[in-house]
């Protein structure tokens, strides 16, 4: 049967095969592992790359997969199999998919194995690369977390696909023909998620950052543990566990010829430590201001907590520089992305105010600090017995309305020399001249001081700059507009309506020569 | 030798036809495209390496595996983004078609230019709904979802019939096979072209956007 075939190329097909199937265990466990892939082009090669793909190596998955083979390649009869299951933290487990690579008798004697039995390789990962995104375990397996995992098994020999479930269904990836059979490549996935709906596992989106490495042994007839598609990033621990990827026997095809085929070049198979990050690269955002009134406290500033509304420390992360701590639910800043560090000196900064434990702790990288973005002026600091209005977005808010009645108390910074200005003022300047002292602004206040724009004289007008600004921009309300007025003016309209019609009907002459004059 | 065609359909809504469109032609080029040939002595080449990504659908159920390759990514949004202005601005009743042609090219004698051969032609024929709720559009994530991830099996299955593809050329030949403009990886010689039919069917604006993506172009 082998006399078609040289031993060269008989030698290389089995290197491909073999790497074909490490390699295809490494994109379907990588594929479910959660997380996004991400891999480079390189435009030069670099002469590790089988299949001119490229496909990290997980230690470990490769550990297994060499294990499961036992040193033999898929053959009729002898399929490699990886099974992939779902695990609830209950303790339930279920089988999601099983991916067979089989060989069967059908050959193909006149292909090229240098050539072109190695580009179809090729092409049949792409498509491999493809389909494991469009399985349904896909979905679940980016959805894992703490209430279910993914784990892996890789085991050779007769595919089992009873655990499935009645019902599974095939996809076919691809096939390749080669001198000595037919590489098949399908996926059976079940069907039948009775006992737990995908809904179940959509509810809540899993913890980031959680790694869970824990490998359970379960009690199969081919006794191969499963093993979870999640792994520890740190390199260091699976290169002193498993023995890396290299080895000097293995090189992988670089070259080809449009010619016939001349010597291949060597080079070593490296392995390049998996740097699957874990999550997302958002930052913790602060905690940040809900802005509005607290009816409840009309004295104090609002700052900004995790309930909202009542001055709170917020507690620091443990690994307050992790990118994966659990989300904060509050809403975003309202200035944008907007922190500092949390520097003792900030209180000089009228437009933040930290909260005290954090200017305590001055850790510089405690990112959830709690921020409040609003420019109160420098000097308020008297207690009011309005309610202030602390919307945030609209300047001059303060000017609303219902803080008109009150003209005494207008909220606006004097100028320090006015004679309206009491003590508290200089009290104020106290407070906040002090640097380091954050720990005051708890109870910060308002003070409303009269409204004195700079370089306006009471006896030249009947009424100065503020009293116009303030009256103007309440108008009275328009008669349309008010309610009681439009109803009534509605029935009225209706009733008129009639005699209108007639009015315009005599005009009828007029309204068609204008019309004319229009054309 | 003739020219292979395969046809996929789709209906989406407005704001799902760029992803539907980038899914379905990222997937039929990561098959397309190789890693950059480099030519030696005696005839011999090395190919590159082609990384690649997966891409989450902010308004679909999906995720499509694509090349790692930025100006290939540009060159794809750019065509899919005109093909959806296009549509959007042909009328309510969006119905249109995105072709992704593969072509070889036949050097003629001047004064005559070269041929373009197409031997893969994949059409995408979109159909644009539009929804009234929000619930209805929920539905709409996962049902084109689900449909997209058949149009991916369907692709797979084209692909793996190992039907023609072009001989490996040599090194005076590659510009008329691949697209060598590209500096991560080689994908066959395309274009890109579509056209927008109205509700009647006929086809109102024959907008023939030719993406021609070859060093020469006399």
């Amino acid at each position: 049967m082998d006399t078609d075939l040289s031993s060269q190329d008989r030698k290389d097909l089995d290197k491909f095969i073999k790497f074909f199937a490490l390699k295809t265990v490494q994109v379907i466990v990588q594929a479910r592992l959660g997380e996004k892939i991400c891999t480079r082009s390189s435009s030069s090669p670099t002469g590790s790359d089988w299949f001119n793909l490229a496909i990290k190596d997980i230690p470990e998955v490769t550990h297994e997969a060499k294990k499961a083979l036992a040193g033999q390649l898929p053959a009729v009869g002898r399929s490699m199999c990886v099974e992939i299951s779902l695990k609830t933290s209950e303790g339930d487990s279920m089988e999601l998919e099983i991916w067979c690579l089989e060989m069967n008798e059908k050959c193909d004697k006149e292909i090229k194995v240098s050539y072109t039995v190695y580009n179809r390789l090729s092409l049949l990962l792409k498509s491999l690369l493809a389909i494991t995104r469009v399985t349904p375990a896909y979905r679940l397996s980016r959805k894992q977390g703490h209430e279910y995992v993914i784990l892996y098994r890789i085991y050779f020999g007769e595919v089992q696909l009873s655990g499935l479930g009645e019902g599974f269904q095939t996809v076919r990836v691809g096939t390749v023909g080669t001198p000595v059979g037919t590489i098949t490549l399908s996926c059976a996935y079940r069907i039948n998620l009775a006992f737990m709906s995908t809904r179940q596992f959509e509810r809540t989106p899993p913890i980031m950052g959680i790694i869970i490495d824990h490998f359970v042994d379960r009690p199969y007839p081919s006794s191969s543990p499963m093993h979870p598609c999640n792994y520890r990033t740190t390199a260091e621990d699976n290169a002193a566990v498993y023995p890396s990827v290299e080895d000097s026997q293995e090189v992988c095809t670089t070259s080809f010829s449009t010619s016939p085929p001349s010597q291949l070049s060597s080079s070593r198979l490296s392995y390049q430590p998996a740097a699957l990050g874990v999550g997302s690269a958002d930052m913790g955002y602060p905690v940040v201001f809900a802005g509005g009134l607290n009816a409840a406290h009309p004295h104090q500033l609002i700052v900004p907590g995790k309930e909202g509304g009542v001055p709170l420390v917020p507690s620091q992360p443990p690994h307050a520089a992790q990118a994966d701590q659990e989300r904060m639910a509050m809403c975003t800043p309202l200035d944008g992305a907007h922190y500092s560090a949390a520097t003792p000196s900030s209180s000089e900064d009228t437009e933040t105010v930290s909260n005290s434990s954090e200017a305590k702790s001055g850790s510089p990288h405690d990112i959830l600090e709690t921020i409040f973005v609003r420019k109160v002026g420098a000097f308020v600091n008297k207690p009011i017995n309005q309610v202030t209005m602390a919307n945030l977005d609209i300047p001059f808010a303060m000017f609303s309305p219902k803080n008109i009645e009150l003209e005494d108390n207008d909220p606006m910074v004097n100028p320090p020399d006015s004679p309206e200005t009491e003590s508290p003022l200089l009290g104020s300047l106290h407070s906040e001249g002090s640097s380091g002292n954050s720990t005051g602004n708890t109870h910060d206040d308002f003070v409303m001081v009269d409204f004195k724009p700079a370089f306006s004289k009471d006896d030249i007008l009947p009424m100065d700059l503020g009293t116009f600004y303030r009256e103007f921009q309440n108008p009275p309300q328009l008669s349309s507009l008010s309610i009681d007025i439009g109803a009534q003016s509605m029935a009225e309209d209706l009733d008129s309506l009639p005699e209108k019609l007639a009015v315009h009907e005599k005009n009828v002459k007029e309204f068609d020569a204008f019309v004319e004059t229009l054309q | 030798m003739n020219c292979r065609s395969e046809v996929l359909e789709v209906s989406v809504e407005g704001r799902q036809i760029e992803e539907a469109m980038l899914a379905v032609l990222h997937t039929i080029l990561l098959h397309r495209s190789t890693g950059k040939f480099h030519y030696k002595k005696e005839g011999t080449y090395s190919i590159g390496t082609v990384g690649t990504q997966d891409v989450d659908c902010d308004f679909i159920d999906f995720t499509y595996v694509r090349v790692s390759s930025e100006e290939l990514d540009r060159a794809l949004r750019k065509a899919v983004g005109e093909f959806k202005d296009a549509l959007r601005n042909s009328g309510g009743d969006g119905m249109g078609q995105i072709s992704l042609e593969f072509y070889q090219k036949k050097k003629s004698r001047w004064p005559f230019s070269d041929e373009c051969i197409p031997w893969e032609v994949w059409t995408v024929r979109v159909n644009v709904v539009s929804l009234a709720n929000e619930q209805e559009r929920q539905i709409c994530r996962e049902k084109v979802g689900e449909k997209l991830c058949e149009k991916v099996i369907n692709i797979v299955e084209v692909m793996n019939r190992h039907e023609y593809l072009p001989k490996m050329p040599t090194q005076s030949e590659v510009d008329n096979v691949f697209d060598t403009g590209l500096k991560d990886v080689q994908p066959y010689l395309y274009k890109i072209s579509y056209q927008i039919t109205d509700s009647l069917g006929t086809s109102v604006t024959t907008t023939m956007r030719r993406l021609i993506k070859d060093t020469l172009a006399l």
